[in-house]
């Protein structure tokens, strides 16, 4: 970015997503590295919520218990209501997956943590996940009628073909936009709030970098929600098409 | 002011990508505003539509996400 012997403002956003060993400094897909730290901690998290939590079986819940109860709740719904009743049967994988998002977002607002959902190496390997559950089930469940999604009954004939190249094309870019939407807005808010720290160098506006992070953080915390939230309803959305591909 | 030619077209490049966060930005408003207008005039309906008013946005936020993309890859990996 900006040259280090420049004047004025002297930052580097993206430093912050830099993926290094903890211990040495030699980098292999075996090293446990910041990436792995974190990951760890968001699944013990998830752990502890879920299992700790939920251990004591209140019949009036606690605070803990009443954040996984909710939790439940909520991921039930949305597969009952956009996958349908079927789709119940992936629920263990999707509740997983949003617990997993939710939990490595909020872990990444922490002041010097990682974001492991920032990267699009993590994301990408979530999507590919999703996208091959889909494509695998899709097929077990309907045979070559699963094929039937890309040939959209209708359309006027002469238009078909047009429409099932545009949905096979779709389709396969699925797992793509799925994985740089996630990594995307967590990578851009991070990164923003990052810029506006870098505007507290310059005496003038400073206070306002102040109230810029406040907002931003602000805006942060909801961003992480709803792109948990969107990660898990869009695998829903595609899970119904593997279920249910002729509407 | 130093730096090649190139270094100087990556950076306009970047600026230049971020012009398509603007569209997105009238894809989320689109997609927002008119969820609004429809659910103001059959209030009862709104709640059951939020899942789509949700994956509507995603779909048209991630186009701007991809030009944000653009500018990082143009800024800090060419």
């Amino acid at each position: 970015m900006a040259d280090p012997q420049g004047s004025g403002l002297v930052f580097d956003p993206m430093h912050q997503f830099t993926v290094h060993p903890l211990f040495g400094d030699q980098l292999a897909w075996y090293t446990i590295s910041n990436t792995t730290l974190w990951m760890a901690i968001s699944v013990l998290a998830m752990m502890a919520l879920l299992i700790l939590g939920t251990s004591a079986r209140a019949i009036i819940p606690g605070r803990a218990q009443s954040i996984a109860e909710l939790m439940y709740g909520f991921v039930h719904k949305m597969i009952e209501d956009i996958s349908g009743h079927d789709g119940l049967k992936f629920f263990p994988y999707i509740m997983t997956l949003f617990t997993f998002i939710i939990f490595s977002n909020f872990l990444g607002l922490i002041p010097g943590a990682l974001t492991t959902t920032s990267h699009i190496a993590v994301t990408a390997v979530l999507a590919l996940a999703v996208f091959l559950t889909v494509t695998i089930t899709g097929f077990v469940l309907n045979g070559v009628g699963f094929l039937g999604l890309f040939w959209v009954s209708s359309a006027p004939m002469a238009l078909r073909p047009v429409l099932a190249v545009i949905e096979i094309i779709s389709y396969f870019v699925r797992p793509l936009s799925h994985s740089i939407r996630l990594a995307g807005n967590m990578m851009a808010g991070h990164a923003v709030i990052k810029v506006f720290a870098g505007f507290a160098a310059v005496s003038v506006i400073s206070p306002l970098s102040v109230v810029g992070i406040v907002a931003m953080y602000g805006f942060e915390i909801m961003v992480c929600v709803i792109q948990a939230y969107v990660f898990t309803l869009l695998t829903c959305v595609y899970l119904r098409d593997a279920l249910h591909p002729h509407h | 002011m130093t730096g090649n030619i190139m270094t100087m077209g990556a950076y306009i490049g970047a600026g230049l990508a971020c012009i398509g966060m603007g569209g997105a930005a009238i894809g989320v408003g689109n997609v927002a505003g008119n969820f609004l207008a429809g659910a103001l005039r059959n209030p009862s309906a709104a709640p059951g539509q939020t899942a789509m008013l949700f994956i509507g946005i995603a779909f048209a936020e991630a186009f701007g996400i991809f030009s944000f993309l653009v500018a990082l890859l143009l800024m800090f990996a060419v």
